[in-house]
């Protein structure tokens, strides 16, 4: 961020003439290594991880996850964060689950699409109030995060919705599997697929990383940057409502508390994936190996028998850990930048 | 909080319009804390309006308690907003303070020992978030996202689905006694001690005048030779420091400790400094605003509760009161440019609105039928 930059294509020449791209690419292989590593020591403990059923567990697990990492990586990127996120994905879950209550015949697809709307609008407000109201993201979402939870419960009255009220091809939604892959994961890598273009070949992407690595000089470029803000949020939205609708027919229930505090794993997943929390860095591979690994760890803890309560802790050093290795390499990055300068 | 600032600088909440200060009365009274001060009269009186219960001394002597947890901790978290930084962890560090106290108690430590443990642990999660922040120049909002997860989860780790209890009365005076003679409780005594400290360090000191030049303008404090990394290990330590401190009172109030105790509370404590005035991009606040926001977020919850309305739907009234108290200042000054209202921003502004209509016609709609037929 502080090297000075003349021009882009001045700058895509240093990238690719320069230690920095090796750089980001052991971020990648940093990630893998660590998995494999991890993946070896807890299989050597217990032999019933290194199996077909328990790796395709772990992808359903972490498949909610990379849905909302990848959004929550969009806005990271702009330098914003959304940590309204686990409320949204609870008021669309017991919206659309009162819906499915209500009518059992209503369609799967319908859902989804019903909860892409409500996700879409919880989205709006969010994207309104920070573009172009001017709320600091984090006060923003802070603020929405406690509202969204309480419309839950003034939506619910306190109740939920069981499994039970729930029809069976609502229920099949995610669970329901095609070539022994459940659909879920599917989805999640159509999601995957979707980012990954957005982000690496329309404007809309390059504008995103664009605002997050220099708003200012965005800006003087004319990148209309409220407007792009307000995007993120508004994708963010409708990835949260996609979200909760799947973690709806996933867990079978919708309850006041559903998703409460999952905001901290999304946020977990971008950072451990190489997202920087400064805006403009970040790769959707490196952000699927994130989740990948979080989810790797919470399958390990229970393979090794290790109590869950610990998950929370792990998860903290996580981030703590990738901050201060991601700080490393930046530091060493403007080291060699500041080199091929001289 | 910086690195995530994506506006540009705007009037802050305590300075209501764009003309440079001119020392007059006028201007005095326009100061936010004065429109706190009218918020908290309107409050009170709707209340007393809306719950004969409302104005009773032994009634608002007791409610009061409630919020010094929050209170003790929003003093330290206002140091750190004003220097431009965050702090999300506090909540948990109160968490993880509370359940070692409690392990050790539940392990036959004697409860004043464990207490003074406590403060340490405290002390040193603080330290931790400082040093990640000060020495090896994190963001704060990361950093203490990271420790918000490791915290709650040490005190998980701690007391796991176990709760401790039976704290002797001594302790408990702590968080449930009164001054002798009077209705005034401890800790609020306690709080009101504490927050002339604070209020007079900020603003009667060198340090004070640091922590502002820190939050307005960190590169031009650190080239003027403040200390600038000591100041932040000393204001993200103190923060631990006050958390620990918030805990020995909350589990001194409820005489029992679970690890998920105060989850949350981060939300209240930062909502409670941005609300008095605080901004969250650093430089500006007063601690009197601070203070102010504490009494009217309380009264709210207070007259809510009397109200039957439950504490996470009393979220929603919170919530809305952090936004608006910083969207509405903003939106006041945008009005006055007439560039914004062209005719396709008005088209878009339709459509926004019908989007709003069209989910809360859904929102309530289709919450009807399930409500009423059971």
């Amino acid at each position: 961020m502080t090297a000075k930059r003349a021009d882009t294509m001045d700058l895509q020449q240093r990238l690719s003439s320069n230690p920095l791209l090796v750089i980001a690419r052991i971020r990648e292989t940093g990630i893998i290594l660590v998995i494999l590593l991890l993946v070896l020591a807890v299989s050597l403990r217990s032999p019933s991880f290194l199996t077909l059923s328990n790796f395709r567990d772990i992808l359903l697990n972490i498949s909610i996850l990379i849905i909302v990492a990848l959004a929550q990586t969009m806005v990271i990127l702009t330098k914003s964060i959304d940590l309204s996120v686990g409320s949204m994905i609870g008021l669309t879950a017991m919206m659309v689950s009162f819906i499915i209550k209500q009518y059992p015949e209503f369609s799967p697809l319908a859902a989804i699409l019903l909860g892409m709307a409500v996700g879409s609008v919880l989205g709006l407000f969010n994207g309104l109030i920070i573009a172009y109201g001017e709320v600091p993201p984090i006060i923003a979402t802070l603020g929405t995060l406690s509202i969204y939870r309480g419309m839950i419960f003034l939506y619910s009255g306190g109740t939920w919705i069981n499994a039970f009220e729930m029809s069976k091809s609502f229920k099949l939604l995610a669970k329901g599997t095609i070539l022994g892959v459940p659909h879920l994961v599917y989805i999640a890598f159509g999601v995957s697929v979707l980012v990954y273009f957005l982000l690496n070949h329309t404007r809309l992407g390059r504008n995103i990383y664009a605002i997050g690595s220099n708003p200012d000089a965005a800006q003087f470029v004319g990148i209309p940057k409220k407007h792009i803000i307000f995007a993120v949020y508004l994708l963010c939205g409708i990835a949260c409502g996609l979200a909760g609708v799947l973690w709806a027919s996933r867990f079978e229930s919708a309850q006041t508390n559903t998703a409460l505090g999952f905001e901290l794993q999304t946020v977990a997943a971008s950072v451990v994936g190489g997202v920087s929390i400064s805006g403009g860095v970040g790769t959707v591979p490196g952000v699927l190996l994130g989740a990948l690994l979080l989810g790797i760890i919470q399958n390990a803890l229970t393979m090794i028998r290790i109590s869950p309560f610990w998950q929370l802790a792990i998860q903290g050093l996580l981030i703590l850990l990738a901050v201060v290795v991601d700080n490393l390499i930046s530091r060493e990055m403007q080291r060699s930048v500041r080199q091929w300068n001289r | 909080m910086e690195s995530l600032d994506s506006s540009q600088p705007v009037p802050a909440p305590s300075t209501l319009s764009d003309k440079p200060p001119r020392r007059s009365i006028w201007r005095w009274f326009q100061r936010w804390e004065w429109m706190l001060f009218a918020l908290i009269l309107v409050v009170t009186f709707l209340n007393a309006r809306l719950s004969p219960f409302f104005l009773n001394a032994q009634n608002l002597s007791r409610t009061s308690s409630d919020f010094m947890e929050m209170g003790l901790m929003m003093l330290s978290m206002t140091f750190i907003i004003i220097t431009g930084n965050i702090d999300l962890s506090v909540a948990s560090n109160l968490g993880m303070c509370a359940s070692f106290m409690g392990w050790l108690f539940n392990n036959g430590v004697n409860i004043w020992v464990a207490a003074l443990a406590a403060l340490v642990l405290g002390t040193l999660g603080g330290l931790l978030n400082g040093a990640l922040v000060a020495k090896l120049k994190l963001p704060a909002l990361v950093v203490t996202l990271g420790t918000y997860a490791f915290f709650r989860g040490m005190a998980y780790v701690l007391l796991g689905d176990q709760a401790a209890r039976g704290y002797p009365a001594s302790f408990t005076y702590l968080g449930q006694g009164k001054l002798p003679g009077t209705l005034i409780p401890f800790s609020v005594a306690l709080f009101a001690f504490l927050a002339m400290i604070f209020g007079l360090v900020l603003h009667k000191t060198t340090f004070g005048r640091y922590l502002y030049a820190i939050g307005n303008n960190e590169k031009a404090a650190r080239y003027s030779g403040i200390p600038v990394d000591n100041i932040k290990m000393i204001i993200f330590t103190l923060s631990g420091f006050m958390s620990a401190l918030a805990a020995l009172i909350m589990a001194a109030r409820f005489g029992s400790t679970r690890p998920d105790i105060a989850t949350g509370m981060e939300l209240s404590v930062i909502t409670a400094a941005v609300l008095g005035g605080v901004d969250i991009n650093g430089g500006i606040g007063t601690m009197v605003g601070a203070a102010l926001s504490l009494i009217l977020i309380g009264l709210m919850k207070f007259g809510m509760g009397l109200l039957n309305i439950q504490g996470q739907v009393q979220g929603i009234a919170i919530g809305l009161l952090l936004i608006f108290s910083i969207l509405l200042p903003r939106l006041s000054g945008q009005i006055g440019r007439k560039s914004a209202f062209s005719r396709k921003t008005f088209v878009y502004a339709a459509g926004i609105i019908l989007a709003f209509v069209l989910f809360f016609a859904f929102f309530f709609w289709s919450r009807a039928p399930i409500l009423l037929g059971g």
